[in-house]
């Protein structure tokens, strides 16, 4: 008898100490501004958590992230084929940004009871209904919602500045064996990049391509005869080009882009991240193919 | 099946040495029929494309180069291609050839002594790790896949011979297959410690690409390929008796130490010289001497031209596949060697069996 009122004091006592060690914490949760602990493997979403001023509650980021500055002091915590549950894990974050592909470690997370938000790339309207998203998830809302106002003036007044100009014919290349043309990489007919060129008043001569990217032949290169070759080279993918790296074109001599000397080459990671900073590689984009507009 | 008893490279036991007189008219015949089917394929290829060219607009000389689309397309675009084509195909089938007689294993290719993965780690480590200097007229990704395939040979050259001056054939395959899974295991590591679009590079380079768009890598790779069939020239005979018994060779007076050295070195250069300028494009290097043997019988001194002449042929073919069937987007021409070469391969292995 009296053994079992022990017992049951004691399971009040366990009780009511989870019950007040509890209470703080959900009230953190739920009172404040979000999470406060976020881990975001996806360098797009770090990039748009620092923008809509969740940078502080950013605890950890993937092992790819340069960008914003503040991201080099965090640890890094792996990346999309090699994220680090066990590290993960061990810094208590009750948010986890993954990539749409990562379904094993969202069922890890999800089963020690983690929050996740999971994103893939997509288009400019993906970028920006993603920053929408994650404004919410984070308890940014407001900040989010300015961050994408504004971005879509900025987007709507680069269309507005090329409208009625020609349309010169594009091959937007993002990969090149450097100093030949193999391996050249280009934006297909699909993704932020083919829209950022569209927006930026260039007609994608790989449009029809329902792809992210094409890998095109020379002759295809030849044939689709593009008025101006844009390349663009990510600054953490850069390869040490030689002085005679653009000279790797003028092969194909009968390409309007060429015969024009209208090969220009941008540089940047910048231009290839679907996050808050599209607005101003498309406005990269425009200055190149338009120069005459944005003298 | 590893056999390696005394039978010819695919396990029929070869006839006594044939007289030279009566080969010739063979040697003749044969070397004609391939010879046109590469010539014509050759011939062919650059006419067909995802483009429609006018060939008498191409060969205008009204119109200045610069803005003649239909010229750029055939010399620039094309013409390469195909040339590359047969000098890998040629290459890859005839050191296939060579190998298999050697080693006296009929499942040998020219990538099973760790040329191609050393030709891969080299391109591997310049693809990941950076670096565009271009030697003379060799861009970075050919030379050191060029360098990387050079080293692979050399251990391995020196793993075989280490115990006495004669190749041991054993060892040279035990160590030749173990190099490419060692070597496997860097490109994989190396891979790893890649982003992206390195990863993506590099495993489109494994797929092979013969899309070289100029003849500077292939005029680079050219004196390797003749050296290499040079070589060549003097193996037939030696390779007859090689293929069957080293002791008989020897017995017939083939200086075997010698025949196995320029056998390994010859077919070594010239699968460097193919994997340096397309990648390593599987399955020439196998199918086209098996279905050589399959056609004309299993004398090297026939064998090996006509698997030079087809494999030319058969790598042309297949690029053109590769580069016209799903335009604008094209299949790696690895992919359409396996995929072509594989079912009729074995549908002829059923037919004729």
């Amino acid at each position: 008898m009296a053994s079992r009122t022990q017992k049951l004091i004691a399971l009040v006592a366990v009780a009511l100490a989870v019950f007040f060690l509890g209470t703080p914490l959900a009230q953190s949760r739920e009172g404040g501004a979000g999470p406060g602990r976020i881990v975001s493997l996806v360098p797009a979403i770090t990039e748009m958590l620092f923008a809509i001023g969740a940078g502080p509650q950013v605890v950890a980021v993937s092992s790819y992230d340069e960008f914003p500055a503040e991201v080099k002091a965090l640890p890094k915590v792996g990346a999309l084929l090699d994220p680090d549950t066990e590290r993960i894990l061990a810094l208590r974050p009750d948010l986890v940004v993954v990539y749409g592909s990562q379904s094993d470690l969202q069922t890890q997370l999800e089963r020690a009871h983690l929050r996740t938000f999971s994103y893939r790339h997509g288009g400019i309207a993906t970028t920006l209904g993603t920053i929408r998203d994650i404004g919410v998830a984070t308890g940014h809302r407001k900040e989010s919602s300015d961050l994408v106002s504004s971005l879509q003036a900025r987007l709507d007044a680069v269309r507005d500045r090329v409208k009625g100009r020609t349309r010169p014919r594009v091959v937007l290349v993002f990969e090149r064996q450097a100093g030949t043309l193999r391996e050249v990489y280009a934006s297909g007919g699909v993704g932020f990049l083919h829209e950022m060129l569209d927006v930026a008043g260039g007609t994608n001569v790989f449009a029809d391509v329902a792809r992210e990217s094409v890998q095109p032949s020379i002759e295809t290169l030849l044939a689709r005869a593009p008025d101006v070759i844009l390349e663009v080279r990510a600054s953490g993918l850069i390869e040490k080009t030689g002085a005679d790296d653009a000279d790797a074109w003028s092969a194909l001599s009968s390409v309007p882009a060429v015969k024009n000397r209208r090969v220009h080459l941008l540089r940047g990671d910048y231009l290839v991240v679907p996050g808050p900073r599209l607005a101003m590689a498309t406005e990269a984009f425009a200055r190149a193919l338009h120069p005459e507009t944005f003298k | 099946m590893i056999t390696v008893d005394s039978a010819g490279a695919d396990g029929t036991p070869l006839p006594r040495r044939i007289p030279r007189s009566s080969i010739r008219g063979r040697l003749t015949a044969t070397l004609l029929g391939f010879g046109m089917v590469a010539l014509a394929t050759c011939a062919l290829a650059p006419l067909v494309g995802t483009t429609p060219i006018s060939l008498t607009r191409a060969l205008d000389p009204a119109i200045p180069f610069e803005q003649n689309v239909d010229a750029q397309i055939f010399f620039v675009a094309r013409l390469p291609r195909v040339l590359a084509g047969a000098l890998v195909g040629s290459a890859l089938a005839a050191a296939g050839v060579v190998f298999q007689a050697m080693l006296r294993n009929p499942l040998a290719t020219p990538f099973t002594l760790g040329v191609s993965a050393g030709a891969s780690l080299g391109a591997m480590l310049v693809i990941v790790f950076g670096g565009a200097l271009t030697f003379g007229s060799f861009s970075t990704v050919p030379a050191a896949s060029l360098a990387g395939a050079a080293a692979a040979t050399a251990v391995v050259y020196w793993l075989a011979t280490r115990h006495g001056h004669a190749i041991s054939t054993s060892v040279l395959l035990l160590a030749g297959v173990t190099l490419n899974s060692f070597l496997s295991a860097i490109i994989m590591f190396v891979q790893y410690l890649a982003d992206f679009a390195q990863v993506y590079r590099a495993a489109r380079w494994i797929m092979g690409d013969l899309d070289i768009g100029g003849y500077d890598t292939l005029i680079a790779s050219l004196p390797l390929v003749i050296a290499a069939f040079a070589l060549f020239a003097w193996l037939p005979s030696s390779l007859n008796l090689l293929s069957v018994d080293k002791d008989a060779a020897a017995a017939r007076g083939v200086d075997v130490p010698r025949a196995q050295r320029l056998a390994f070195f010859s077919a070594s250069l010239a699968t460097s010289a193919a994997v340096s300028l397309a990648g390593p494009i599987g399955f020439v290097g196998i199918v086209v001497p098996h279905l050589v043997r399959l056609l004309v019988g299993v004398d090297h001194r026939i064998v090996l031209p006509a698997s030079a002449l087809f494999g030319a042929a058969f790598l042309v073919a297949c690029d053109l596949v590769a580069r016209t069937i799903l335009s604008p987007v094209e299949i790696p021409v690895g992919i359409v060697t396996a995929m072509i070469g594989g079912p009729f391969f074995l549908w002829l292995l059923v037919r004729k069996s």
